[in-house]
């Protein structure tokens, strides 16, 4: 196939623990540490690995946002991306806004597959990839760990709740990967250099001809519930007869 | 007044238990009419149990060869057919409904809600996000078609005893074939099904190889418990994956969870914090875990485990 587009979004990394502003107005991201939400890092990954496995000829990574995703965007850029498009918005880009960015996108660059993560997890929606292939009215196969192209088909597994599901479908489609599809490379600081030097293109939100769908925005922000901490037992007797306490044996 | 849609969850021939814990959601939402959709090649055992389910007013049997297995891109259609009668449309937040409810939403040209946890009103509800290191509320505008999944783990199912009428529905939707199912491996297992069990035992990394886990799946069997595990031990390759607890597997919420070697990073904890009682035993005092534990042992659980399981089976 010609082309893939992989969806690169911005999130509070992984291993921050973030925690509600104390006015309740939302959750505090200044000064937080930001990377490539992990799913999408997985799905660039997969793309490379279709590429360079000849089935594919360019892979373009998009984000949504401001310039400071070029940050994102170099970085998947340096894993192999052979360009990058920053759709330029003020908003955060809502599940549905998003969707429509990548579907005007697929269209005007005739890609056959979009590749996406099966959720950010910032606000784990885990919609815009079911919402792409919706609005394109083409087949989608998310939570995938496994995906085999076949000319103008591909074979993917789903990880579902029951187990493994393979579904085939007609190119071209949508996939949102989960985390078992693989692991993605590291970045090596020639990679970086050399990606600096590949096209990283602005187009603003209006440009794209594309009408934001409305927010559903959140007009409170709490703590979740915590849990107590309980008793440490000295062994298996006291745990049996803690447990028998509460009628749980 | 709402008049809200639950779409059936099931497997062809019985009803997944997430359906009557959607019920249960919908049941909050004030002065509502509650419908539910079963979409199914034949499904009339399907759509007999959920007539059965209280606060269920009417069960819309969709028969159709097309709807053999659950395909998001066949069953969206449909839904977006008879989606003109209702306020609400609401699916589980399982692997089922995470699939389908986007598709809808978007093909009605609306955002969804994603993991409904709490009712605040008929259009008003909580949410986690940041794996649920924050709670949000959204407020959902009135005069759109309003799509949720529905966090499954927050609701108790209602009850049975109810004989609502069930009645055919053939929408007039195009089907698409560009989307065709191949195979399910799904894990045979006889043991309770972890989304809905009443006690769950779960191994984590320190179980250190398949064959060990042998002991979790003991301990579980005496219980008569349903087995999970964590990323770190699915990713080992330990057990498949469909035994994931936590932010990307399943989020459960059983009376009882036994965390074994688990150390307990906070995508785990995220898929058990609706537990009743957890206990936790594991070797490292300073594990994580112990920090939401009920009960903590602190031991190694190649020791204690099978003395556990002896105890109990005694």
């Amino acid at each position: 196939m010609e082309r893939i587009l992989v969806g690169l979004k911005r999130v509070v990394d992984y291993n921050v623990r973030v925690r509600v502003r104390s006015d309740g107005s939302g959750v505090e991201t200044d000064g937080v540490k930001m990377s490539i939400n992990p799913f999408d890092e997985i799905a660039l990954e997969e793309a490379l690995r279709i590429k360079e496995r000849g089935e594919a000829n360019e892979v373009v990574v998009v984000s949504i946002g401001g310039t400071e995703c070029e940050q994102q965007l170099r970085t998947g850029l340096a894993m192999g991306a052979d360009r990058a498009i920053l759709v330029t918005s003020q908003e955060p880009a809502n599940p549905l806004t998003a969707a429509k960015i990548f579907l005007e996108l697929a269209t005007r660059e005739s890609s056959e597959l979009v590749i996406l993560g099966k959720q950010a997890i910032d606000d784990d929606n885990s919609q815009t990839g079911q919402m792409l292939a919706a609005l394109w009215g083409r087949p989608q196969a998310s939570f995938a760990s496994k995906i085999e192209l076949d000319g103008s088909t591909a074979k993917v597994t789903r990880e579902v709740d029951v187990g493994l599901e393979t579904l085939d479908i007609d190119l071209p489609a949508v996939v949102t990967v989960d985390l078992r599809l693989n692991e993605p490379r590291y970045v090596k600081l020639p990679d970086i250099m050399k990606a600096k030097k590949k096209p990283l293109d602005h187009v603003a939100l209006d440009e794209l001809g594309v009408e934001p769908a409305a927010s559903m925005t959140g007009v409170a922000f709490e703590d979740p519930e915590q849990r107590q901490k309980g008793i440490i037992v000295e062994d298996v007797a006291a745990l049996v007869a803690a447990l028998k306490e509460k009628g749980l044996v | 007044m709402s008049k809200i849609l639950v779409v059936a969850e099931h497997d062809g021939s019985s009803l997944n238990p997430s359906t009557a814990k959607c019920l249960s959601c919908a049941a909050e939402i004030p002065d509502a009419e509650i419908h539910v959709a079963v979409f199914a090649d034949g499904g009339s055992d399907v759509a007999a149990a959920a007539a059965e389910l209280q606060s269920v007013d009417k069960v819309l049997l969709i028969n159709n060869a097309a709807n053999h297995y659950p395909l998001a891109a066949v069953i969206a259609p449909q839904l977006v057919a008879i989606a003109d009668d209702y306020s609400h449309l609401l699916g589980p937040s399982t692997t089922f409904g995470k699939d389908l409810m986007p598709r809808v939403a978007a093909l009605l040209g609306v955002n969804q809600i994603s993991d409904v946890m709490s009712v605040l009103g008929s259009h008003k509800f909580r949410r986690p996000i940041y794996a649920g290191n924050a709670i949000v509320t959204i407020e959902a505008p009135a005069d759109r078609p309003l799509v949720a999944t529905v966090r499954i783990a927050s609701f108790k199912s209602v009850g049975a005893g109810n004989s609502a009428p069930v009645e055919q529905s053939s929408p007039n939707a195009e089907i698409p074939d560009h989307t065709r199912f191949v195979d399910l491996q799904a894990g045979k297992s006889d043991r309770p099904d972890l989304q809905s069990a009443s006690k769950v035992v779960s191994g984590g990394r320190a179980l250190a190889s398949s064959e060990n886990f042998e002991i979790i799946f003991k301990l579980a069997d005496t219980l008569g418990a349903g087995v999970g595990a964590s990323r770190a031990a699915v990713d080992a390759g330990y057990v498949p994956n469909e035994m994931q607890v936590g932010q990307t597997g399943k989020i459960i919420a059983p009376e009882l969870y036994i965390a074994i070697g688990i150390s307990g990073a906070i995508q785990h904890l995220t898929g058990i914090k609706d537990a009743g009682t957890i206990v936790a035993i594991n070797k490292d005092e300073d594990a994580p875990i112990f920090e939401v534990a009920d009960i903590g042992l602190v031991a190694d659980l190649f020791e204690v485990v099978p003395e556990l399981q002896a105890a109990l089976s005694s």
